[in-house]
């Protein structure tokens, strides 16, 4: 009875353990490294919300909710979509409190996707995607994006890769790890492609209040496809709530009950407590957003700067919190770039290939960090940066 | 420059007086002459007082005492509070001075190096002066947040080194 792998799930068993772990081992346990490797804010959660959760603690707010949330929090978060996105949904059954948007966006799959269904993956992406849809029982179909297409997938590319097998398309924008923004013009052209195929498509805007440059497109606010959307949002990155683990999905009626039905036999509900903290981000906390996402704006600039002054070229990200350098010129594989700038500089990002092939030739560089950490960050990378250009001229000299 | 960018050229010192003007300009995407510009501008009118340090004196190891003092006092024809909150400000003990509404006038934050040399102060220095009607001593026992910056904050940075 010694021998597991045998009696593994042969999917689980043959998925690839994420790229980032062994990075994060190695990080770990070195001393001095910043770490522009992280994806969550370096805000604590606003006080004001963590005070309203000891405060529901002391009133003895320690039970279930209903399945679907706390009925007040799905009506300040049907308000603020409507408000902030411009898409109306009926809290009474098109919103699904969730525990982060992980579990919606597991939720989502597992509510559509049948054996053998294919899903469209544009990458580079959030590492779970493609696990979360082979353990639904899909095929991931990736469409990788490059940096000449400013990360931003068209919808040619989502035609040529559809086929009769096609349920869904994934969508991720503003994006990690890129920081690409999708504009509405082309985002409306996707919406055509997936329309004309009768494509579902799960939208994660887990990142939309961070959108800098111009405003944030919700997918489902565009025409004719707010029934076809599941819109994925949560309170992790505008409100720094990473922890709390609370999210949202809204969307038709029919599929937010299929939802609510896998979420109920697994999950049941949300941690009262952090759904009482949710519900004063909403109505508390905008302003304490707003000052965040200033932050983060500040520091993105900072950061596009910095790159260019190490002659690293880097898009420019108009959303989320990081930057995905062309690491090209110093001659090494992401990883290679990650793992010595950690062990020379002990200066921690993530190797772009974490994030699917297409990724390669890159590494994300979280600017959540201050700009202390940001600066000094960037002199230790500018430095490594100098020396590997040295070596690879000298070998180019050499004819090596 | 429009009034906006220069409050938050002033939010940003505000927070962190040693920005360069050059980061500043790269954070706001402003160009960094006019950045320097509205900084010169902002010094010679006074809107910027001055770039200080916010220090935790205790942990210095150089002890210090400081008081609020409640002043109650007459104001004078024509010159209302101002005459009298011009002489209390000039002394260097006197750290802060507000005009307040209320059961008193003047806040008067006095710092010292002994409780003695404040309580000197008060009697010998600000209760005798012409208009001041009374004094009441509030010593300071412990200070808990200054300028908004708690000051033995435990919160650290708990976040995993890596993360997706």
């Amino acid at each position: 009875m010694t021998d597991w792998s045998a009696r593994l799930n042969p999917t689980v068993r043959e998925i690839k353990p994420s790229g980032i772990r062994r990075f994060f081992d190695l990080a770990s346990e070195m001393k001095g490294v910043i770490s522009l490797g992280v994806g969550e804010p370096d805000f604590v959660t606003p006080w004001r919300v963590r005070e309203a959760c000891i405060y529901a603690l002391e009133r003895g707010y320690t039970m279930y909710t209903a399945n679907s949330g706390l009925p007040a929090l799905r009506e300040a978060i049907a308000g603020y979509v409507e408000e902030a996105f411009g898409v109306t949904y009926d809290p009474r059954g098109e919103v699904l409190v969730t525990v982060g948007v992980s579990e919606a966006f597991d939720l989502a799959l597992r509510a559509v996707i049948a054996p053998g269904d294919e899903v469209l993956v544009p990458e580079p992406c959030y590492v779970s995607y493609r696990p979360c849809v082979a353990l639904a029982g899909g095929r991931p179909v990736v469409v990788p994006t490059t940096l000449e297409q400013g990360f931003r997938v068209s919808a040619g590319q989502i035609e040529r890769a559809i086929t009769p097998r096609t349920k869904a398309l994934l969508l991720c924008y503003p994006s990690n790890p890129t920081g690409a923004v999708m504009p509405r013009a082309e985002l409306a052209a996707v919406a055509e492609a997936a329309a004309a195929r009768d494509l579902i498509v799960i939208a994660d805007e887990i990142y939309a209040q961070l959108t800098y440059e111009g405003e944030h497109t919700c997918f489902a606010s565009l025409p004719g496809m707010r029934d076809r959307t599941i819109l994925l949002q949560g309170f992790s990155k505008a409100f720094a709530m990473t922890g709390w683990r609370i999210g949202y999905a809204a969307g038709h009626a029919d599929v937010i009950a299929a939802m609510n039905k896998i979420h109920q036999y697994t999950m049941l509900c949300a941690p009262i407590t952090a759904q009482m903290a949710a519900l004063e981000a909403l109505k508390h906390c905008r302003d304490e957003m707003r000052r965040m996402v200033n932050q983060y704006n500040y520091r993105r600039r900072l950061v596009i700067e910095a790159f260019g002054a190490m002659g690293l070229p880097c898009f420019e990200p108009g959303g989320a919190f990081y930057a995905f350098p062309d690491i090209g010129v110093t001659g090494l594989t992401s990883e290679e770039f990650a793992e010595r700038l950690l062990m020379e500089e002990k200066v921690a990002v993530v190797p772009g290939n974490a994030f699917g092939e297409s990724g390669e030739g890159h590494v994300r560089c979280s600017y959540a960090a201050s700009v202390e950490q940001l600066t000094e960050a960037f002199k230790r990378m500018e430095r490594f940066v100098a020396r590997r250009r040295r070596t690879t001229a000298g070998r180019a000299a050499c004819g090596g | 420059m429009n009034a906006d960018r220069r409050l938050e050229i002033l939010e940003l010192l505000a927070n962190d007086a040693r920005l360069t003007a050059r980061q500043i300009a790269v954070m706001l995407g402003e160009p960094e002459e006019e950045v320097c510009a509205a900084i010169a501008e902002l010094e010679a009118n006074h809107t910027i007082l001055a770039y200080r340090t916010l220090i935790n004196w205790d942990k210095a190891g150089r002890s210090r005492v400081l008081a609020l003092i409640e002043v109650r006092v007459t104001p004078q024809r024509e010159v209302g509070f101002q005459a009298i909150a011009e002489r209390v400000g000039r002394f260097p003990e006197v750290k802060t001075l507000y005009l307040m509404s209320g059961a008193f006038d003047l806040a008067v934050l006095v710092e010292g190096k002994t409780m003695q040399e404040v309580a000197f102060f008060v009697a010998t220095k600000l209760a005798p002066l012409e208009g001041v009607t009374s004094t009441t001593s509030h010593f300071v026992l412990q200070t808990f947040k200054e300028e908004g910056v708690i000051v033995e904050d435990g919160e650290g940075d708990h976040r995993l080194v890596v993360s997706p």
